[in-house]
């Protein structure tokens, strides 16, 4: 579990994240919601101490962040699994070497059960036969399928994702969602998703916050958006009409 | 007060370099390829350069010695001094800053924009220990190509001495060895090493800590050249001073 207490940050005199609180439970799929410039990167980077907060603090089930040794920091998130928007792959190395390199860095296994581990991911997020290949060589979408088996060979505990879905096709984007709440559950791991894909709020949405102008305006889950009575996260959220369409249908019990 | 943060920040580098050590297994692999990428791969260049330079650095001063009672084993002492002291270390060194360095900003640069230094960072790697410790272990390998240089760059002195007709073998080889002093040798061996030094950080430098797009990539690999220049050209009038003055 990650609990989030009175997160605060600025840049400058821009005022980025106002007294975030909130928890993010484990085995579901929690979800950050807003508009472009909400705030809802710099709380995930805040959140995996890529940046530092002004104030506020986040707990890892005890432990405050914050307070950890940089010793126990990289102790820490060596159980953190990061899916990147762009993917983040080394572009230098193979699908498999930047599979591999987290198990590489940190784990004592022999190069045949690293292998096996790296095989074994890759088969769980459906690629097979692009060990060799390069991530340039690869589609958007593959690309994205390779981030997540790196973000989750080393077994993590927390699985942090920004936009996995953009720039994909609806139809990936889905295969995305599913195959990241089927990794959520099978193996019971804290994860966050950065997204303002309205697809994945109703689909994959297990406890979804949004984020207006830096301050947490709702919480709540993928059933209760549609009775929802914030003006702002109406907006945001039915912004299309195939959105309200689905809300009045909804709403009438269709 | 810009400038001095940068230099604050620069240090801090060094310093956040050596905090947290990546495995040896892995730096082995990644030391060997930057000794192939900043070193192997420049040699070709460095020969070229040197072997030419040489001998036009023969023919100006055989062209320049108009005097009949200067004798023409000078232009062998004046090649060899010349080589030696400035050309090898020094200007080798700056266009090794365009080449090698562009490079290392670049590179560097790219893995920062595209969120690959981040990556690094979230899975607890020490970025700066991966990215540039290896870079600053493959620079001591410099001293040899400036060695190298050195050597490439008497022959050309010599090729374009004795056979362009400006004086002989035996006046060549009388002036090379004329008051040769070996802590000269010493002298170009520090300061192609304190060279290496700057040109495996300052570059690592630019990129590292730059923001921004592809565009910056760009413009932080020029900054990265001229800056690297820069201190090498400073570095190389204080070491002048300490250890020749």
């Amino acid at each position: 579990m990650i609990h989030v207490k009175n997160l605060n940050k600025s840049f400058n005199s821009d005022h980025v994240l106002r007294g975030i609180t909130t928890d993010f439970q484990r085995g579901i799929t929690n979800l950050i919601i807003g508009q472009s410039g909400s705030g809802k990167s710099v709380f995930l980077k805040c959140l995996i101490g890529l940046l530092q907060p002004d104030s506020g603090s986040v707990f890892y089930e005890d432990k405050e962040y914050g307070k950890l040794s940089p010793k126990q920091k990289r102790e820490l998130r060596k159980q953190m699994g990061m899916v990147f928007q762009g993917g983040a792959l080394f572009d230098s190395m193979t699908v498999e070497e930047n599979v591999m390199f987290p198990l590489k860095m940190f784990n004592p296994m022999s190069s045949n059960q690293m292998l096996n581990r790296v095989n074994e991911v890759l088969d769980r997020v459906n690629l097979k036969g692009v060990n060799k290949k390069l991530p340039a060589d690869l589609s958007g979408g593959m690309q994205k399928r390779v981030s997540i088996a790196r973000g989750i060979v080393n077994y993590p505990k927390y699985l942090f994702c920004d936009e996995p879905n953009s720039g994909l096709d609806p139809r990936t984007s889905s295969v995305i969602d599913e195959l990241i709440q089927e990794i959520t559950k099978e193996y019971n791991i804290t994860t966050l998703i950065n997204t303002h894909d309205m697809n994945s709020v109703f689909e994959i949405g297990e406890k979804i916050v949004f984020l207006k102008d830096g301050i947490l305006e709702w919480t709540g889950d993928s059933q209760s958006v549609h009775h929802c009575e914030n003006q702002h996260l109406n907006n945001f959220v039915y912004s299309s009409n195939l959105f309200k369409q689905a809300r009045k249908a909804n709403l009438k019990g269709l | 007060m810009n400038y001095i943060s940068h230099i604050g920040q620069y240090f801090i580098m060094w310093k956040d370099i050596f905090r947290k050590m990546t495995k040896y297994s892995v730096l082995r692999s990644l030391i060997i390829q930057e000794i192939n990428d900043l070193g192997v791969r420049s040699l070709g260049i460095i020969v070229f350069i040197s072997l030419f330079i040489g001998a036009v650095i023969t023919i100006q001063t055989a062209l320049n010695f108009s005097n009949p009672l200067i004798d023409n084993s000078l232009i062998g002492f004046a090649a060899r001094q010349s080589i030696i002291l400035e050309f090898s270390p020094t200007f080798i060194s700056i266009i090794m800053a365009g080449k090698v360095g562009s490079y290392i900003t670049s590179s560097i640069g790219t893995m920062r924009v595209t969120e690959q230094i981040d990556a690094l960072e979230v899975m607890g790697i020490n970025s700066l220990n991966y990215l540039v410790f290896p870079k600053i272990v493959a620079m001591f390998a410099f001293p040899f190509l400036i060695i190298i240089s050195m050597f490439v760059g008497i022959v050309g002195a010599y090729v374009a001495g004795v056979y362009g007709g400006f004086l002989s073998a035996d006046q060549f080889f009388t002036g090379l060895k004329e008051d040769f002093i070996p802590f000269q040798m010493v002298y170009a061996f520090i300061k192609s090493f304190i060279f290496a030094m700057i040109l495996a950080t300052v570059p690592s430098y630019h990129g590292y800590y730059m923001k921004g797009g592809a565009l910056e990539v760009g413009k932080a690999a020029t900054t990265s050249f001229v800056w690297t220049s820069i201190v090498i050209i400073v570095s190389n009038y204080l070491i002048t001073q300490l250890l020749l003055s």
